[in-house]
């Protein structure tokens, strides 16, 4: 009834959408959904070191195992690379190519330190005995950490292709937005390891 | 209407600040650092005790995280993010309270099996 007279008023089409509420943002809003999921993926570890986390098997536990200091310099290490890669996002506002280069190199440099100091623990638990075959405490502490860990050695290759990138093609559209997928990856990852060196390695150590 | 269009296509919606950053980071290492003297100096007289009080700084810390450096507020895409975030705290609270509890009566109501002697006499 109401369209039929309004068509009639003027015989033209009209389009009532006028855009105000289209997303601004799909690619953010779908890549915060990706994270959400793989926040998923991360619940499922928790839960399964919860219940198998004090399953020694007459082995090592994480008292005899766990080198706080070691932790606490990969968290001071993961904790200083979120704030680089800020740094680097203030740099990509402001149009200053280089800054967001060398921040990000500062960032991809932290995050390798952050592996290496990583890796060198498992090949100490390794070698002491303590690999992921040793106890159901050993192998969800392993699937935990170091599905962590895998994330971000991705994160380190996508840093250096976004390095690239930006290199080649400056702060384009497009690399703005990859960037700031890469920024939430990355922060998303120092949220994950909160949980790690709170629920592994802390109340690992407790009596 | 176009104006705002153009100026998010070009992602200037997204403010970030040095001090922002500062804020959080300054924020996080006391809350990290307070943890692990905690934990190591064994401030606290019980083990639950000082588990409660840790995972409590943990908890806050990801708030900390989640406002100063992933710039999470309910605004973002129009509160779609927030949402999303919600769902998945509901769904993980289910998730580990559900196993955990699950899982500890079902190690509690096992038949004890004491020595490997003992599982040969069993049926």
């Amino acid at each position: 009834m109401q369209i039929s007279t309004t068509l009639a008023a003027d015989n033209a089409v009209r389009f009532y959408d006028n855009g105000d509420h289209h997303p601004q943002q799909g690619t953010l809003l779908g890549f915060w959904i990706y994270l959400m999921s793989d926040c998923l993926i991360f619940a499922v570890l928790f839960a399964v070191y919860a219940v198998l986390g004090r399953g020694y098997a007459a082995g090592p536990s994480g008292a005899d195992l766990f080198n706080l200091p070691l932790v606490a310099a990969n968290t001071a290490l993961l904790l200083f690379s979120s704030v680089t890669f800020g740094l680097a996002m203030i740099g990509m506002q402001h149009g200053h190519k280089n800054a967001v280069l060398s921040w990000l190199a500062i960032t991809g440099v932290l995050g390798l330190a952050f592996l290496g100091l990583e890796l060198y623990e498992f090949s100490h638990l390794i070698r002491e005995g303590a690999g992921p075959q040793r106890s159901a405490f050993l192998s969800s502490f392993f699937a935990l950490v170091g599905v962590h860990g895998l994330h971000v050695t991705f994160g380190v290759i996508w840093l250096v292709t976004l390095m690239f990138q930006v290199g080649r093609f400056g702060l384009t559209t497009e690399n703005k937005r990859r960037l700031m997928c890469l920024s939430m990856f990355w922060h998303f990852l120092d949220v994950i390891w909160i949980g790690v060196f709170t629920f592994v390695y802390l109340m690992g150590v407790l009596p | 209407m176009s104006e705002h269009l153009n100026a998010s296509d070009d992602y200037s919606e997204y403010h970030a600040s040095v001090k922002g950053y500062l804020t959080g980071f300054f924020l996080s290492a006391v809350l990290t650092a307070i943890p692990f003297w905690l934990v190591m100096n064994k401030v606290l007289p019980t083990s639950g005790i000082t588990a409660l009080v840790i995972l409590g700084f943990a908890a806050v810390q990801i708030v900390v995280h989640m406002v100063y450096f992933l710039h999470m507020n309910t605004r973002v895409e129009g509160g779609w993010s927030m949402l999303a975030l919600l769902f998945t705290a509901v769904l993980m609270l289910i998730m580990l309270t559900g196993s955990i509890w699950v899982m500890y009566h079902l190690n509690t109501n096992m038949m004890p099996v004491h020595d490997m002697t003992e599982m040969r006499n069993m049926p």
